[in-house]
């Protein structure tokens, strides 16, 4: 018995170790943007040895970081809010309610997977500029919010809920409006927490999008914002590091916030790629 | 209340209900769908009015040899990173698989978390692990080949490398599915199979691989869609150089589109681009109906 427990530490810490040095260049990042410029280029070890913070007062002070995380977490939660809200609505008319059409509109958002959302970027480009949309938040926006993903998980949740219960209501004299947002969108706050983290993620992570359609800087969002730093800093490794993990920091602790919400999440909307 | 005001009501619900999406999808997806098939038949700029040239851009594709530099691009890609990246994952999951409690729950964090980062943040952070002066991989690097080499720089080293950061940044959500997959897994299987006094070989062959191929089918053609969609990290790492040689086709529509300014041309890029995806999804989806049939 002792020797397979030793066994099983002895895989634990193999494990333990590879997973650290899949994670080392986020650690050397953090290391990195701790130390003085000049230090980083005398080769110091792998160690953090230094709590030099002036990387990241300076990133704060001379960038438009700031402008960045109020055009990101504007875009990304309007992105999200919408793409719930309307995606709920059509889910819960596909899932419950018999009208003509039904059947082509399903399918339509199950072929949508299909059509590679960049190769789409040109046309909405046009349209976007034919609408005075660019460099504005509702052009970084707008085309975002087709995620058909939310509308076919959302169908299955409420395809689940029992008939009675609808019953119960509509004969209480309450409308489809009443059923949704009292009855099935509370049963479904665990999935709905999932839907939104997982959108909120993508939509603050896009880069594609909205460096097309954002050239201005005080438009920019996180992710094309930080690309324009290069320049005006030169060589400037502390600062660069710095600036990445600023960057990183709100995903990276709302994931460690919400870690199982993201893992549910990304499970359950691969499962319904497939 | 008589059955037919009851389904009129029913009808309209449903009209209102899906009004929004139906808005939002038939302006911001269907338009462009449309408008980007009609503009691969003209000559127009990215913006203004163009000519009808029938399939004068797709006749000029097939003459357009850095198109088809892109192509294979994509390709070799392609043959870098949905394999290897599978491969990777399931060894990962296993490996995370047997241990328990905290332990596995960190460890998973540890691997999953990359594919949280935005792509720029990843790319900031490897150009400088692999910086050719300073970065810490240089010296390993060296070990190999003898010298420091500018790996963004190099015709040879490009791609590989790109895939390299790829495969750590998009690792971790083939991880996690994987995972799920050998949870579905029923454990009398595998205590069946040892009391035949089958080997952990034989287990995993006979019994892991054939019941999580669904999920690897799955894994592998996500992957496959994902990584012919390149862009992003081979324009903030190398932008398509040196030589073309990391160039690859939403590359190529980027610059026709924007900085060329042919929104016609750029658009029968597009079509290719999205053709060819769309004959990999129906071949997955086939493939996946046959593996459940099983």
């Amino acid at each position: 018995m002792t020797a397979k427990r030793a066994r099983n530490l002895a895989f634990s810490g193999i494990v333990l170790i590879a997973a650290m040095i899949w994670i080392f260049p986020l650690y050397w990042a953090l290391t990195t943007s701790l130390r003085s410029e000049n230090r980083i280029v005398s080769n110091a070890g792998v160690f953090i040895d230094e709590l030099n913070f002036s990387a990241y007062v300076d990133v704060l002070s001379t960038s438009k970081l700031p402008i960045w995380y109020l055009n990101s977490v504007a875009t990304s939660l309007i992105t999200t809010a919408i793409v719930l809200l309307t995606g709920m609505m059509c889910a819960y008319a596909l899932s419950q309610l018999r009208f003509p059409g039904r059947k082509a509109l399903y399918l339509l958002v199950v072929a949508s997977f299909m059509v590679p959302v960049p190769a789409l970027y040109v046309a909405q480009f046009i349209l976007m500029s034919d609408l005075g949309l660019v460099n504005t938040w509702w052009g970084i926006i707008l085309p975002q919010l087709i995620v058909p993903v939310v509308v076919i998980v959302y169908k299955q949740f409420f395809d689940a809920i029992p008939m009675e219960m609808r019953e119960a209501v509509l004969l209480d004299g309450g409308g489809e409006f009443t059923l949704l947002f009292r009855l099935y969108l509370p049963l479904n706050w665990g999935i709905t927490a999932a839907l939104a983290i997982i959108t909120f993620i993508t939509t603050w992570n896009n880069f594609f999008w909205p460096f097309l359609i954002v050239t201005s800087e005080s438009m920019m969002t996180i992710p094309v914002g930080i690309t324009q730093v290069n320049d005006s800093f030169g060589v400037a490794y502390a600062r660069m590091m710095a600036l990445a993990l600023l960057a990183a920091a709100p995903v990276i602790i709302g994931y460690l916030i919400f870690q199982k919400r993201v893992t549910e999440a990304v499970m359950i909307s691969a499962g319904v790629k497939g | 209340m008589s059955k037919l005001k009851r389904r009129r009501r029913e009808i309209r619900a449903a009209g209102l209900l899906t009004a929004p999406f139906l808005f939002v999808f038939t302006v911001f997806f269907l338009f462009p769908t449309y408008k980007v098939i009609a503009l691969s038949f003209t000559d127009a700029p990215l913006i203004g009015e163009g000519q009808w040239i029938g399939l004068a851009n797709y006749a000029k594709l097939l003459n357009d040899r850095l198109f088809f530099t892109s192509l294979w691009n994509n390709l070799y890609f392609v043959l870098l990173t949905v394999v290897p990246t599978t491969v990777i994952a399931l060894l990962i999951a296993l490996a995370v698989s047997k241990l328990k409690g905290r332990m596995q729950a960190l460890v998973l964090t540890l691997f999953f978390l990359p594919y949280v980062l935005p792509v720029s943040v990843v790319t900031l952070i490897w150009a400088w692990m692999l910086d050719f002066q300073f970065g810490i991989l240089q010296p390993l690097i060296a070990a190999v080949t003898g010298k420091a080499v500018p790996v963004f720089n190099n015709p040879h080293w490009v791609m590989p490398m790109i895939a390299v950061v790829t495969i750590w940044w998009t690792n971790g959500f083939n991880v996690l599915l994987l995972i799920a997959g050998l949870r579905n897994i029923p454990e009398d299987l595998y205590e069946a199979a040892a009391l035949d006094g089958a080997t952990p070989w034989q287990r995993f062959w006979r019994v892991t691989w054939p019941l999580l191929w669904p999920v690897t089918a799955l894994v592998l053609t996500l992957q496959l869609i994902l990584q012919l969609k390149l862009f992003d990290q081979v324009y903030l790492l190398s932008n398509g150089g040196p030589f073309n040689s990391s160039y690859v086709v939403l590359m190529q529509m980027y610059r026709e589109a924007f900085q060329l300014n042919n929104g016609g041309y750029a658009s029968a890029i597009a079509m290719v681009l999205f053709l060819v995806i769309v004959i990999v999804s129906v071949l997955q989806f086939q493939l996946l109906r046959i593996g459940g049939r099983k």
